[in-house]
């Protein structure tokens, strides 16, 4: 007898505990948040080592520092990144190779850096943003080389 | 009316369904054959296959650089680790010598990850057994491991860090404060999960004696991690085969002798304990030094098998990779522990309430693509 009703006082001071902790925090709510995101939207900064997308950053003269060297498309695991390359003329008239275009599928991407290592010339970073959802799956297929871009001065 | 080819009612009465593979307590694309006697297990049959994306033969095809980025998707929770297991799979092939700093970042970021996995075990375990609140307070301390994770890494789950060599970049500045924070924040957090769940009675009940596996059976059927040590049987890799300097940490290899859920449940809750205190040996002695060693462009393993076990949040990882001298493997095989944990759950739930199922399940604590590859 008197072991079954310690039982039930055991039973019933554990809960209790729980709750005890439960009600503390029902009046702290700021004490369990985790992420505020999308309310913090305006003012959210991510980590500078983030991986949210691969870019290629371009300088104010339109120039950015790809060689055309491949080195990325083949270090990519899925092969989201097609290199095409042209032969340019120098002013020295030997021909060379250079980038034409660099389609980058975001949809195919894993980020996992393999590229951004892989690059001799550090010509692609990867990118902060993380909103990618799009209505047409068209939009992820990115040209990352602007338009009349052309290779920063001494970058070989 | 039939069911995949049989019937639902059986010959001797008994009824046959299925549990998943779109189902909240499985966690995961799992699906489970049930035969029940009125609210009593008599068979289990799991049938896989749902989210398999065949990793093990894509793998046959790319660089031994590029094919550790793919184990992250099998076992996400102990992301780092499965990475882990393969970069050391592959410097074992090509005999480099990993730089301590690598070393010792690699095991900060795997006990991290330990605790992560723990952590979010422990949530969906109150949440499998009616508790919704520890899910919860469980995920406001894995979002501060995962903030580390984002800093350092650049990513929260598959973070691709390890690389064959050591480690893709050193740790961020902010890396060892933020650790600190964080072991501070856990700590005293410890005794808040053991108030909530631990000491409950209902929770005690659904656990004690549920879902029993004796250690002969654990070892038949090839159980590894808190699965097998909470039925006594000492299989702690870390300790067993060391790798990564494990050796020179102190740390307890927990065992628990009930066998049953709560056992399980005890030994996880205890190598959280130790996770933080292997992270508090090492955070103040991170070697000076390169954190990668230097490798050629393009890795080639000599002609052989090679073999690398780790032990990720669930148990023995084992990464065996044949290679004939080429770029790429021409084999690979991951011995994953959750298939042979899940093939344990029938002997364990065999005889018991459907549930007491949803109990053992989330004691064993799967992941479905860790099954599946
Ligand atoms: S981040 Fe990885 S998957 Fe994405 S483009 Fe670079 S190498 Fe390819
Ligand atoms: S981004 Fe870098 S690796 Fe890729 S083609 Fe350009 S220079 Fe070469």
């Amino acid at each position: 007898m008197k072991e079954y009703f310690g039982t039930i006082f055991r039973s019933v001071r554990s809960l209790l505990k729980g709750m005890k902790l439960t009600g503390y925090y029902f009046t702290h709510p700021k004490e369990i948040q985790t992420e505020e995101y999308p309310d913090n939207r305006a003012t959210l900064t991510m980590f500078d080592r983030f991986k949210g997308e691969v870019t290629m950053p371009h300088d104010e003269n339109n120039e950015h520092r790809c060689t055309g060297c491949q080195a990325c498309e083949i270090a990519c695991p899925n092969g989201t990144i097609k290199i095409i390359t042209k032969q340019e003329l120098q002013p020295d008239g030997k021909k060379k190779k250079a980038i034409d275009t660099f389609v980058y599928h975001l949809e195919l991407c894993t980020m996992c850096n393999l590229c951004v290592v892989a690059c001799p010339s550090d010509a692609i970073v990867m990118g902060q943003s993380f909103e990618h959802s799009v209505y047409d799956k068209k939009q992820l297929k990115k040209v990352l080389n602007l338009p009349g871009s052309k290779i920063m001065e001494g970058v070989e | 009316m039939s069911l995949l080819g049989e019937d639902i009612v059986t010959e001797d009465g008994e009824f046959v369904i299925n549990i998943g593979p779109q189902h909240p307590s499985t966690h995961g694309v799992l699906h489970l054959k049930v035969w029940l006697d009125g609210e009593t297990i008599k068979r289990i049959q799991p049938h896989l296959g749902y989210i398999h994306r065949s990793i093990e033969k894509m793998s046959e095809s790319l660089s031994y650089r590029n094919f550790i980025y793919a184990t992250s998707r099998m076992d996400y929770l102990s992301a780092h680790i499965n990475n882990q297991a393969c970069a050391l799979c592959v410097e074992k092939g090509l005999q480099v010598e990993v730089p301590d700093r690598a070393k010792a970042i690699r095991i900060l970021m795997a006990e991290l990850t330990r605790l992560s996995s723990h952590q979010l075990w422990w949530g969906c375990t109150g949440l499998d057994l009616g508790a919704v609140t520890p899910f919860f307070y469980a995920f406001r301390e894995r979002e501060s491991i995962m903030a580390i994770m984002e800093e350092t890494c650049g990513a929260r789950l598959t973070q691709n860090y390890c690389v064959p060599g050591g480690v893709m970049y050193d740790i961020h500045p902010n890396f060892r404060s933020r650790v600190k924070d964080t072991l501070k924040q856990i700590r005293s957090k410890f005794t808040e999960y053991e108030e909530i769940l631990t000491g409950n009675v209902i929770f005690e009940q659904r656990t004690k004696g549920v879902g029993y596996i004796s250690a002969e059976d654990a070892i038949s059927f090839g159980c590894t991690g808190p699965t097998a040590r909470g039925s006594g049987v000492s299989c702690d890799i870390r300790k067993l085969y060391p790798y990564d300097g494990y050796e020179k940490l102190q740390f307890k290899e927990i065992l628990e002798q009930g066998g049953d859920c709560y056992a399980r449940y005890m030994v996880r809750m205890a190598e959280m304990k130790q996770s933080v205190f292997i992270i508090e040996q090492l955070i103040d002695n991170i070697p000076e030094g390169e954190f990668q060693a230097k490798t050629k462009m393009v890795l080639k393993l000599p002609k052989g098998e090679f073999y690398q076990r780790v032990e990720t949040a669930r148990g023995e990882l084992g990464v065996y990779i044949v290679s004939d001298g080429a770029a790429s493997p021409y084999r690979i095989k991951y011995r994953s522990p959750n298939f042979s944990n899940l093939s344990a759950l029938e002997k364990m739930a065999t005889g018991t309430k459907i549930g007491d199922l949803v109990a053992i399940m989330s004691t064993i604590d799967l992941v479905i693509p860790d099954v599946d590859r």
